[in-house]
């Protein structure tokens, strides 16, 4: 059952356009950097002069076939290029090459972890379709007075259209999918992920309805650049289309722009100014085919897939899926892990810290897991003394604190280097646990002794009691004790 | 040598190697003939050009470096972009346009050698069966400069009958080089769809449009086929990944035996009865050759004519979108926002036939009509091209007329745009099936005008053509005659 707002429920789909990570142009042999002068990497082809034509970017068809497998999508093996015409200054051929009816990536499904109440639950977006197409290039309203000026070095550049179902219920789904989306992108290397250079960019297409009702009419708000403002313009839009609705206007089919200065969409065209893009099979381009030897090559070519890794991690690791899937957010958070993990032979431990201590501290300081100051191998030899009861706990967490401000190095940060840095600090600390039992039993005989009244109300039955002989204990040892060892001696005298 | 101008691009070819004559005496002949720009032939000559690229032949053939087309000239239809010349496609919205490269077919005949004269007249954008479509004025036929030269490759055509140069490249889409090539008396062959690259050939119909050679014989269309043809994948993706072939090998193979099927559709009412005696008469040139003549049938001929009047302009309509205004050519100079910018300058740059194509194909393309228009077309253009398959299984290769009757008057159909069309109809089955095709001159009809016999082959057939053309012209001299103004 999915959460209504004031008794509707939301309906959103999404189409992604991500810029495929290419050197070249997806039909010509110009370059797609990012920020050159205007027009300086626009070649014939880009600029749609007479005479010339499209000549396929083979790596851009790599990255879509990367991308089926990753989301578990058919790669189909015939597939067509279509023009969409029509015209605008910075679209030069009158024309943008696309897929219609027939995409090279067909269905697959994105699945992610969400909060809900106390739960975590599993949400699965299926997707319709993945197509290649070109980018257009740019029009430049600032600086001509009156007049704008056209940048082509964006034009042909390669994109994938990633378009779903409309399964998402609530702003918080759509940006977990966005997130999901964009960490499935980055990690098979198919697409940089800038989302400010403009490489990921989200339209999201939003409805509501009574439940149980058909779909509602949808709006498009497109060219969502951060998860900020696809939450905000989400919002925006569900309140919106709930007070038309219930002011009596129907909506209309329209495209809106969202302006994070004011935090609302407006239209930008309705359905009436559709264009007929007269759709048709582009004569210049033969049908892609993609063998099965090649989607069979580029499989066993590719790395290993976030949600094969977090099985994975799951089996070897016997960590719950929560786990897996947030260790397997990133290469990078994964690669830490499994180090850390190897190391020490205690992946819960690993996966606690990660998730916890480390994440913590990266996030507060900004900073991602590849800047992180406390390498693998340092956070490995401090769960190992954590392990064998070197230290507590809370003595780690302060272990830790000062291994964050310590640098590493090369030799330090080998796994004999690190358990090293790490001895050194408890013992420069005296963070080491008593666990010489002659030492803690004379303690507690010392205790036990001075506060007989204590353990007359334990033996009557107030197990309440025993916590007035733990602290003194504890203080005793100056914080040395290993409390779990405390609690057996002080059961066996007691008992 | 002062028959300089006459001789063919073979003779000249050998007389270079041989030095008798040098490419730059070569190239000033044809520089002169070309004075006064006779039959409206020419779009754009620069002597300076030509003589500097004829100086380079000459220093070639000094060093024993040459190619096998060394010094020899050509002429380029205005749809093949040339940085050395100005490319109009005869529109006037490309008016001075100059193209930063050559395309690829100009580019590998200047590496066979051969000097480029200048560009020649078309009707624009290659839509036309007349060369009277051409901003740049109708061009006239050698034989009788009161009629028409055929289109749209009337100006090479032309430019070759009238000896004005010893060969010239042409497009074909439906028929832009088989006639004007027939109309004119010359020869022309269209190859395989793919065999030549497009690239650099300003687009009319994408998937109908090759380029192709068109010279006074066979023989000397084999030399200039062999080096335009061959793979371009690097450029132009519907280009065949197939190794170039040298035309002129089996030229002289005997067409004993040879079936020739007649397709009952082409010698049916539409066709003119002095056209009809002149082919008759060649094909029984062809049976004294021993060659054997067969009944075929292509029964969708008649459906050739909607089908292709869809498909190209519906190609045509979004090729000709990138002529906007925005980055090159004609832009209005009046005008109150973005789109009456497109409006005028599209209004003022493309004149009334191509006009009538955009939108003739924006209409096919529509929602709403694509299914009933275009789809259709797609479906019955495969028919088309299974019939053919169907009669090679009981002919080698298939001959017939070109066009239903010989060159007609300037301005006789004028008003009347069907009436080209309909005149396509021997030529459009051919190209929409993607098959080699080609003109060859076949005799006279009336007030003396020449005849051209269309031959198609199977895919790739292109050497068998030009052997069965090149018997038939070893045999007749059709292909030697001149028209009065070329003697001199």
């Amino acid at each position: 059952m999915s959460k209504l707002v004031q008794g509707y429920e939301v309906v959103i789909g999404f189409e992604t356009h991500t810029q495929l990570s290419t050197q070249s142009k997806i039909f010509s042999r110009a370059s797609v950097a990012f920020g050159a002068e205007p027009n300086t990497q626009a070649c014939a082809v880009d600029m749609a002069l007479p005479g010339t034509l499209p000549v396929m970017n083979l790596g851009a068809v790599e990255r879509a076939i990367e991308f089926g497998l990753a989301v578990n999508a058919h790669i189909a093996e015939r597939s067509i290029f279509a023009r969409k015409n029509y015209f605008y200054p910075d679209l030069p051929k009158g024309y943008q090459i696309s897929q219609f009816e027939i995409p090279v990536v067909q269905g697959g499904e994105v699945s992610f972890f969400m909060e809900e109440g106390n739960e975590t639950v599993r949400k699965t977006v299926r997707l319709e379709r993945a197509h290649l197409e070109e980018d257009a290039g740019k029009s430049l309203h600032e600086d001509f007075i009156g007049q704008s000026g056209i940048d082509l070095n964006r034009a042909g550049t390669p994109l994938l259209e990633i378009v779903t179902q409309p399964d998402m219920r609530s702003s918080d789904e759509a940006v977990a999918y966005a997130k999901e989306l964009h960490k499935i992108v980055t990690w098979v290397g198919i697409c940089d992920g800038n989302m400010q250079e403009g490489s990921f960019r989200c339209d999201a297409n939003v409805s509501v309805r009574k439940p149980g009702q058909p779909l509602g009419t949808r709006r498009e708000i497109k060219n969502l650049n951060s998860f900020k403002f696809m939450q905000q313009a989400i919002d925006y839009e569900v309140r919106w289309q709930i007070e038309q609705i219930e002011d009596g206007h129907a909506i209309q089919q329209a495209t809106v722009l969202f302006d994070p200065d004011t935090g609302e969409t407006r239209a930008m065209r309705t359905k009436e100014d559709a264009a007929d893009y007269r759709y048709f099979p582009d004569p210049d381009l033969p049908p892609l085919v993609i063998g099965r030897d090649w989607v069979e090559r580029v499989r066993s070519e590719m790395a290993e897939l976030p949600r094969v890794m977090a099985e994975r991690f799951v089996h070897d690791y016997a960590l719950p899926e929560y786990d897996a899937t947030q260790l397997t957010q990133s290469k990078a958070v994964a690669a830490y892990f499994e180090a850390t993990a190897k190391a020490c032979g205690q992946p819960k431990l690993a996966s606690n810290w990660i998730m916890g201590e480390v994440s913590r501290r990266l996030n507060a300081s900004e900073l991602g897991i590849e800047q992180t100051p406390v390498s693998a191998a340092r956070l490995a030899a401090l769960i190992s003394r954590i392990s064998d009861s070197t230290i507590s706990n809370n003595a780690a967490k302060e272990v830790f604190d000062a291994l964050w401000n310590t640098l590493g190095d090369l030799i330090s940060d080998t796994d004999e280097g690190a358990r090293s840095v790490v001895d050194s600090l408890i013992d420069a600390k005296g963070l080491q646990q008593m666990n010489d039992t002659s030492v803690l039993e004379k303690i507690i005989d010392e205790v036990l002794a001075a506060n007989p009244k204590n353990v007359e109300e334990f033996k009557a039955g107030n197990a309440k009691a025993l916590n007035g002989l733990v602290g003194p204990i504890m203080k005793a040892s100056k914080g040395k004790a290993n409390p779990a060892q405390v609690n057996a001696l002080l059961m066996k005298k007691l008992g | 040598m002062s028959d300089l101008h006459t001789l063919s691009v073979k003779a000249l070819a050998e007389s270079l190697r041989s030095k008798q004559v040098s490419a730059v005496e070569v190239a000033m002949r044809f520089l002169a003939r070309t004075g006064g720009n006779p039959h409206n032939a020419f779009l754009d000559i620069d002597s300076e050009v030509t003589l500097a690229q004829a100086r380079a032949c000459d220093a070639k053939l000094a060093a024993g470096t040459a190619g096998p087309l060394e010094g020899v000239p050509v002429a380029h239809k205005d749809v093949f972009v040339t940085r050395d010349f100005a490319t109009t496609a005869g529109s006037k919205i490309l008016q001075g346009y100059r193209s930063p490269f050559d395309a690829t077919v100009v580019q590998r005949l200047a590496q066979a050698g051969m000097v480029t004269l200048g560009k020649l007249n078309c009707d624009e954008f290659a839509m036309g069966s007349a060369n009277e479509n051409s901003a740049y004025g109708a061009v006239t036929n050698p034989w009788d400069t009161a009629r028409v030269p055929g289109g749209s490759s009337g100006g090479s055509a032309a430019a070759v009958a009238a000896r004005l140069t010893p060969a010239a490249t042409g497009t074909d889409t439906g028929g832009s080089i088989r006639q004007p090539a027939s109309f004119c008396g010359i020869t022309g062959i269209k190859p395989t769809y793919g065999r030549a690259s497009r690239y650099g050939m300003i687009a009319f119909a994408s998937s109908l449009d090759q380029a192709g050679p068109m010279a006074r014989s066979a023989e000397d269309c084999a030399l200039l086929l062999s080096a335009m043809c061959g793979p371009d994948l690097d450029r132009d993706s519907t280009s065949l990944d197939m190794p170039g072939e040298d035309f002129s090998a089996g030229l002289n193979n005997s067409i004993e035996g040879l079936r020739i099927g007649l397709p009952k559709e082409f010698f049916g009412e539409g066709l003119h009865a002095d056209v009809r005696t002149a082919l008759d008469a060649a094909l029984r040139e062809y049976e004294k050759l021993g060659a054997k003549l067969v009944p075929i049938s292509l029964p969708r001929t008649e459906l050739s004519i909607p089908v292709y009047y869809i498909i190209a302009p519906a190609e045509a309509s979004s090729n000709l979108s990138r002529f906007d205004g925005v980055k090159f050519g004609h832009r209005a100079k009046d005008y109150v926002d973005l789109v009456d910018m497109y409006k005028k300058t599209r209004a003022e740059g493309f004149g009334n036939e191509v006009k009538r194509r955009i939108m003739t194909g924006a209409y096919v393309l529509s929602h709403g009509y694509y299914d009933a228009y275009y789809l259709q077309a797609q479906k019955i253009r495969r028919m088309i091209a299974d019939d053919f398959q169907n009669a090679f299984k009981a002919c080698d290769v298939i001959a017939g007329p070109v066009a239903p009757s010989v060159a007609w008057k300037l301005g006789e159909n004028a008003g009347d745009p069907v009436a080209d069309y309909l005149a396509d109809i021997f030529t459009l089955p051919a190209s929409l099936a993607g098959l080699p095709g080609m003109s060859l001159p076949a005799g006279f009809g009336a007030h003396h005008m020449p005849v051209g016999m269309q031959l198609i082959g199977n895919y790739f057939k292109e050497a068998q053509l030009l052997n069965v053309a090149h018997s038939l012209q070893q045999a007749t001299d059709f292909h030697l005659q001149k028209p009065a103004g070329a003697q001199a």
